[in-house]
């Protein structure tokens, strides 16, 4: 009833391309962007923002980043763990050796560098696809693991490779607390949301789809399959990069190659292929899912073990956790293999349409 | 009639085409003039796709050049040919599933995009302007192929005949010179057909567009086209005009498996 556009008349291709062309939409989006803002630093406390709130916002960031390779240009990818070290450590780099560099400058060099290697290893994209492709990728993992753990040059020679930031401001903006460290995410998350948006809808992310649809077509209308698989290996690793640099600053301070291993990327891959391939949407959702889950199950379970008078023991619990987890995918993956992205637009149409069926 | 057949336009020379040992295309030869409808035509197997994949750059022919408006290429590349004004369709269509109607034909504006991609990324001045400018130019499409109802349709839901409409639009936006149809009526039925007659036809009239066209049904073939050429066993066994096609006994026996 309420989520109705009758009467809502586009009178320009302006008003007809915007990113939310109906009215109840577009409050929506300010209604989220208010509460996760304004509202949510008021309600939640520190032990929220540290386990959920924080790796939420940063992994939604990279599930962005990985969705726009395999979801949007269908270059699929184990190799996002790898983009995230290179960010984080790239990061790390030009935060020390350069006197006075501010911080949000090192993330982002951190992700161009992430970029650039993104770039050499999507060159196999240009004559591999599919599993042999993933193969390729997951090399991007091992190498970087390598790298990182065995030249000390990276980790300005710390030893196993960790290393550690201290010291987080932003023009006087100290960023040492839960929340500051979460409204710092969520802003650069949402800049690079927008932008991830506005590339998809425009002549870049339609040359992404060409390609993932139908490469053959897009050549013959004059896509260049290097060009867009290229820059989609680019622009994801950026994304994946910055992610990276936020996990290792912002949300760990400290840190060592295992923070991104082969895990992270499986993870990754996961959230997109659960959240929605090809959805900006879907990577909110996928990342949810993974974050809150286990999070959720894990304060739930003994919950309603007390309720039937079971008591389990805290191994219990984390195995259950991990079966549960497991068969909810199988499940989601069953019942929607386009993700929960598509339940999302498959009940808002319903909604259109409420309360009649067609 | 507004159209006048003109010079040459893209002149094939002895072209010769193979994979592995099968040969697919033998010194095939022939000529499109400026605005005309050119078709071929030969049974199954005779080489008549892969005669259009060769003209735009999809696959390289062994031997032969094609020559384009007096510029000779050896070595054809989708790209150059779609920069050179040439657009085609596909036998199975080869829409872009994930997207819709929208999003399929501006693709076809892809190559009259100038902004960058940090320019696309913030939605940003030209970035933004280009969008709305194409977006413009595909509704003229959309409008001449009468299917604004389904613009916002995602392809993979819409009906075959539709889908070789949209296919057909996507060629459209790149506003060729030169428009390659790969059996644009296969599997329709007589009013589609008719729709889909009308609209090559007016393609051809309004725009001047050249026309190369593969095509089964003779009776469309023989119909609209200005000059034929049969293609049998990659060799060309005929070229004319309808009636001289119709008439000639290679094409009558390739066609009706007349005793050798």
């Amino acid at each position: 009833m309420l989520y109705r556009e009758n009467g809502q008349f586009k009178t320009s291709y302006a008003a007809d391309q915007q990113i939310f062309p109906i009215t109840q939409d577009r409050w929506a989006i300010i209604g989220i962007l208010v509460f996760a803002f304004v509202a949510v630093p008021l309600l939640v406390d520190e032990y929220m923002f540290r386990a959920i709130l924080i790796p939420f916002v940063i992994l939604s960031l990279a599930a962005l980043g990985v969705n726009i390779l395999v979801g949007f240009c269908g270059q699929i990818t184990l190799g996002a763990g790898a983009f995230m070290a290179v960010g984080a450590y790239a990061a790390y780099n030009f935060h020390i050796r350069v006197e006075g560099m501010p911080l949000l400058v090192s993330l982002l060099l951190g992700g161009l560098t992430a970029a650039a290697v993104g770039i050499v290893f999507g060159i196999p994209s240009l004559r591999v696809r599919g599993l042999y492709l993933a193969v390729a990728t997951l090399a991007a993992q091992f190498f970087t693991d390598w790298v990182f753990l065995r030249v000390p040059w990276f980790t300005d020679n710390a030893s196993s490779g960790s290393v550690s930031v201290s010291n987080l401001q932003v023009m006087g903006w100290q960023i040492n607390n839960p929340l500051n460290k979460y409204l710092f995410c969520l802003a650069i998350l949402t800049v690079f949301a927008l932008m991830a948006k506005n590339m998809t809808r425009s002549a870049i992310g339609r040359q992404w789809m060409a390609i993932r649809d139908m490469d053959v077509a897009a050549e013959v209308i004059g896509i260049r399959p290097l060009f867009a698989k290229l820059s989609a290996f680019a622009v994801s690793s950026f994304f994946v990069g910055t992610a990276g640099a936020l996990w290792g600053f912002v949300h760990l301070a400290s840190w060592e190659p295992a923070a991104f291993s082969v895990d992270r990327s499986f993870q990754l891959l996961f959230m997109v292929i659960i959240g929605g391939l090809g959805s900006i949407m879907g990577s909110f959702f996928g990342a949810a899912f993974i974050v809150v889950l286990p999070i959720a199950l894990n304060q739930l379970l003994p919950a309603i073990g007390d309720l039937v008078g079971v008591e389990i023991s805290t191994a219990g619990i984390s195995h259950a956790e991990l079966i549960i987890f497991g068969g909810l995918i199988v499940f989601f993956l069953i019942k929607e293999p386009h993700g929960i992205a598509r339940l999302w637009s498959t009940g808002k149409e319903k909604l259109r349409l409420w309360p009649f069926p067609h | 009639m507004s159209r006048q057949i003109g010079e040459v336009v893209l002149d094939l020379k002895q072209v010769s085409l193979s994979f592995g040992g099968v040969k697919a295309l033998t010194g095939i030869s022939f000529d499109v003039r400026e605005h005309e409808i050119r078709a071929i035509i030969g049974p199954n197997g005779a080489g008549k796709s892969s005669m259009l994949n060769v003209i735009n750059g999809v696959y390289r022919p062994q031997e032969g050049e094609i020559i384009l408006r007096g510029q000779r290429f050896t070595k054809m590349n989708p790209y150059k040919a779609a920069q050179a004004g040439i657009s085609r369709t596909f036998q199975n269509i080869a829409l872009f599933k994930g997207m819709n109607v929208i999003d399929n034909l501006m693709t076809g504006r892809n190559l009259k995009i100038r902004s960058n991609l940090i320019q696309q990324a913030f939605w940003w001045g030209p970035a933004r302007r280009e969008e709305l400018e194409h977006r413009a130019k595909v509704e003229e499409v959309i409008d001449f192929l009468e299917i604004q109802h389904i613009r916002k349709t995602p392809v993979g839901r819409l009906p075959y005949g539709l889908q070789k409409r949209v296919d057909l639009g996507r060629a459209l936006a790149m506003e060729p010179s030169i428009l390659l149809l790969d059996e644009p009526m296969a599997g329709m039925n007589v009013e589609e057909k008719q729709d889909m007659c009308r609209f090559i036809l007016d393609v051809n009239d309004q725009f001047g567009t050249t026309i190369v066209l593969i095509e089964h049904d003779m009776a469309v073939v023989m119909d609209i086209s200005d000059r034929v050429v049969v293609l049998d066993y990659g060799k060309k066994i005929g070229d004319g005009d309808p009636d001289a096609v119709r008439n000639n006994p290679d094409v009558i026996s390739a066609y009706l498996g007349a005793s050798h």
